[in-house]
């Protein structure tokens, strides 16, 4: 036993002073959720680990039903969260408050929007301005979703005549507006289906940035590190057949060391360097990122359980190849792909049937999901079933392995 | 007393390939024995079977009493491997390295440290035991492949061909190292192509070539099979004319074998003196130019020659 950790820990050290592993096993990942998280604007704006909360200002001038209908849209329960109103009277203030990055955009209604929309002949368009802070381009971007989101339920009313203005109303952009006329009429429609339908259109194009009380980048750096993960098991396979042609594994064959426990101490080192590499990505971005990956003791098991799961696939790729360089070239391709169907890319669940039922042969797949509902708040019974299905992967593919290398008698040369 | 290692009738094949046809030896406690063969000979087989590495295809083999396929972890407990290929792990220093192996040789403790730094001081690399192996010249990365070989003191030890490609200084010093260890009571089995080192550190000698033993004795013993002979060794110009040159002598009265390797030209007579004339005006007559012009006594060179027809070099 103490061998098999001395093996194991030497292998550690040296895949830590290896510059090129060390560059695909952290640099790469942490860079690639950066990246990730740049795209998806998940950096700028506040200083808060999610988008929410977006400071907008909101000068209404308008006065008619469709301004106090937006100023509504933004104070929805619905949008409670993503964003943080502030109603103002000056639009120079607000464009000045925009200026000195106190909001993220301010949302002018002009004198006459109403009205412009409602015109039955041709009118001067009125049109409402958002300002916004270019300093914050994602929050900012936000605010204009939603503005344009209620703009095209007015123009599609607009377009479609009188008749559709009366469905507008109806449709409950303007019940607080009309309160006194339409009052519990409009209530009631609108609770059936009206104003969401409405707001589905605006959180629809909200959701597709970002999904406020989920942090895209808790989904990126998971699934990043889980592919990159897949190269630090098939490195380690790489250098079980690299020591077999080298010569430091007949070497300790002829010293007092068994075949079984040279391979044991070799998938052991594999198995803590990527305990390590998982650790020091969670570690790194939690603390860089302001990631929150959830219940520490889970995340820990659920590393355990991944790791596994993807050693055994290192196992049997290196059992099954002949040389170094075919278990590093399939070994990346095992990376891509397992990263592709496993999710570390997008959602899977989003995926039709069948690319899901190629998805639960990949580690990342389990351990994606135990990550996800860990970051969602979930405990230990987040993890249940992914620790169950990563450790039957690790056990089955272990268990292939040995088979293979006794049918064969040892590494294949 | 029983010897340390007996070999009986040991064949190895790789698949259809014979690597070794039959081999049987003994080397006997506190002797240093050489195996002498040319490229693919079956040396480095010969010695991963001895070492437990390679299952013998048949044949017996038992070091210490104890053999090599059913008790391995007794054979390898006594012996130590220096491979003819350098075996360490760059990206750890030659003490790094040291203290692995010698933890894979069930060293601990105080036992370790001071043998791996003992090892450092006769392998002369003290000063550079925390550089990275990776760093090192050739030379030194094969001091370290032997020093791994000899941290746990083994009472057999295997070297095979420890010096090759090196400079003349440390080959000079590995040479002196082999001595001084079996001086120290450790048995040597070394494997070489160079005769000159076989002939310099051992009395006993296996020469084997094509996977068989084909001579084994005291060097005294191997000599005397090619008789009283001496060899004529010159030093030629290269060209075609070395090879004429070579067929020319064998029709020379007293010449037993002529080979060349390279721009050497090894001519086997009973008594050199007497046909340094002769092959002189043929060699005129050919146009080789000749540089210089030794007489050897009865050498392991020439028994290789005696033995196979070829010169050991190729
Ligand atoms: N793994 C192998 N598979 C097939 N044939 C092999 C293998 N290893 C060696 N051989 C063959 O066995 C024969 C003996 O090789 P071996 O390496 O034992 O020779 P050697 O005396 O050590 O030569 P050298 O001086 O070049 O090291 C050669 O013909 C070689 O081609
Ligand atoms: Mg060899």
């Amino acid at each position: 036993m103490k061998k098999i950790l001395l093996i194991g820990w030497k292998d550690v050290r040296l895949v830590f002073r290896d510059r090129a592993s060390l560059i695909l096993m952290l640099a790469a990942p942490f860079l690639l959720t950066l990246g990730l998280g740049l795209v998806s604007g998940r950096f700028s704006g506040t200083s808060s680990s999610v988008i929410s909360s977006i400071p907008v200002i909101i000068v209404n001038q308008d006065g008619g039903q469709l301004g106090d209908a937006l100023v509504e849209v933004f104070q929805s329960a619905d949008l409670d969260e993503l964003v943080d109103p502030t109603l103002q009277t000056d639009a120079g203030a607000a464009r000045g408050a925009v200026n000195a990055n106190e909001s993220a955009a301010a949302v002018i209604i002009p004198a006459g929007f109403t009205d412009s929309v409602f015109a039955i002949e041709e009118a001067p368009v009125v049109e409402i301005e958002v300002y916004t802070n270019p300093e914050r381009p994602t929050s900012s971007s936000v605010i204009r979703a939603i503005v344009e989101g209620f703009l095209n339920q007015v123009e599609l009313g607009r377009v479609n005549g009188i008749v559709t203005i009366t469905q507008l109303i109806q449709n409950g952009y303007i019940q607080t507006a009309d309160a006194a006329r339409l009052g519990n009429e409009i209530g009631q429609r609108s609770a059936q289906d009206g104003s969401q339908e409405a707001l589905i259109t605006l959180q629809g194009r909200a959701d597709e940035s970002v999904d406020p009380p989920f942090d895209v980048l808790a989904y990126m750096a998971p699934g990043m590190a889980l592919m990159f993960l897949m190269y630090t098991v098939a490195n380690g396979g790489r250098s079980i057949l690299a020591e077999q042609t080298e010569g430091t594994l007949p070497r300790l064959l002829v010293a007092p060391v068994t075949m079984a426990q040279a391979l044991a101490g070799k998938a052991v080192g594999i198995f803590f360097s990527g305990m390590a590499q998982m650790l020091i990505l969670i570690g790194g971005t939690a603390l860089l990122f302001q990631i929150s990956w959830g219940n520490w003791p889970a995340v820990i098991v659920l590393v355990l359980a991944a790791v596994f799961g993807a050693l055994g696939w290192g196992l049997l790729l290196t059992v099954m190849a002949k040389t170094p360089s075919q278990v590093a070239n399939i070994g990346s391709a095992m990376m891509l792909a397992f990263g592709i169907l496993g999710g570390s890319f997008y959602d899977v669940q989003a995926m039709p049937g069948w690319f899901r039922w190629f998805g639960i042969i990949t580690p990342n797949y389990w351990a994606l999901q135990g990550f996800t509902n860990l970051a969602e708040g979930d405990g230990f019974a987040g993890i249940a079933v992914p620790v169950a299905g990563l450790l039957a992967m690790g056990v089955i593919l272990f268990a292939l392995t040995v088979f293979l290398f006794l049918r064969r008698g040892g590494l294949r040369r | 007393m029983a010897p340390i290692l007996e070999v009986r009738n040991l064949v190895k094949n790789y698949g259809s390939t014979a690597a070794v046809k039959g081999v049987s030896f003994n080397i006997e406690e506190g002797e240093i024995f050489s195996l002498l063969g040319p490229n693919g000979a079956g040396k480095t087989t010969t010695i991963s079977v001895l070492s437990t590495l390679l299952a013998p295809t048949s044949g017996d083999v038992r070091v210490g009493g104890h053999s090599v396929v059913s008790e391995p972890m007794k054979v390898r407990n006594l012996i130590g491997v220096v491979p003819q290929e350098i075996a360490l792990y760059d990206d750890l220093t030659a003490h790094e390295n040291l203290i692995f192996w010698g933890q894979m040789y069930n060293l601990s403790g105080k036992t370790l440290t001071d043998r791996v730094q003992q090892v450092l001081q006769e392998i002369e690399l003290a000063d550079r035991a925390k550089d990275r192996v990776r760093t090192f010249s050739g030379g030194m990365k094969r001091r370290v492949n032997i020093g791994v070989g000899l941290l746990h003191r083994p009472r057999l030890l295997f070297m095979d061909e420890p010096t090759v490609g090196i400079d003349p200084q440390s080959r000079r010093a590995i040479l002196d190292s082999v001595k001084a260890l079996n001086r120290q009571g450790m048995t040597v089995l070394y494997t070489t192509h160079y005769m000159e080192e076989a002939q310099e550190l051992s009395d006993r000698v296996g020469i084997i070539d094509h996977g068989e033993l084909i001579a084994l004795g005291t060097q005294n013993e191997l000599t005397r099979q090619v008789g009283e002979n001496d060899a004529l060794v010159l030093e030629v110009g290269e060209g075609e004319n070395v090879r004429q040159l070579c067929e020319a002598a064998k029709s020379i009265p007293g010449v037993v074998e002529s080979d060349t390797s390279g721009s050497t030209l090894t001519i086997i007579a009973p008594e050199a003196e007497e046909i340094l004339a002769p092959v002189i005006v043929q060699a005129n007559a050919l146009n080789v130019k000749i540089h210089s012009v030794a007489i050897q006594e009865p050498n392991l060179e020439a028994v290789f020659l005696h033995l196979t027809g070829r010169a050991l070099r190729d």
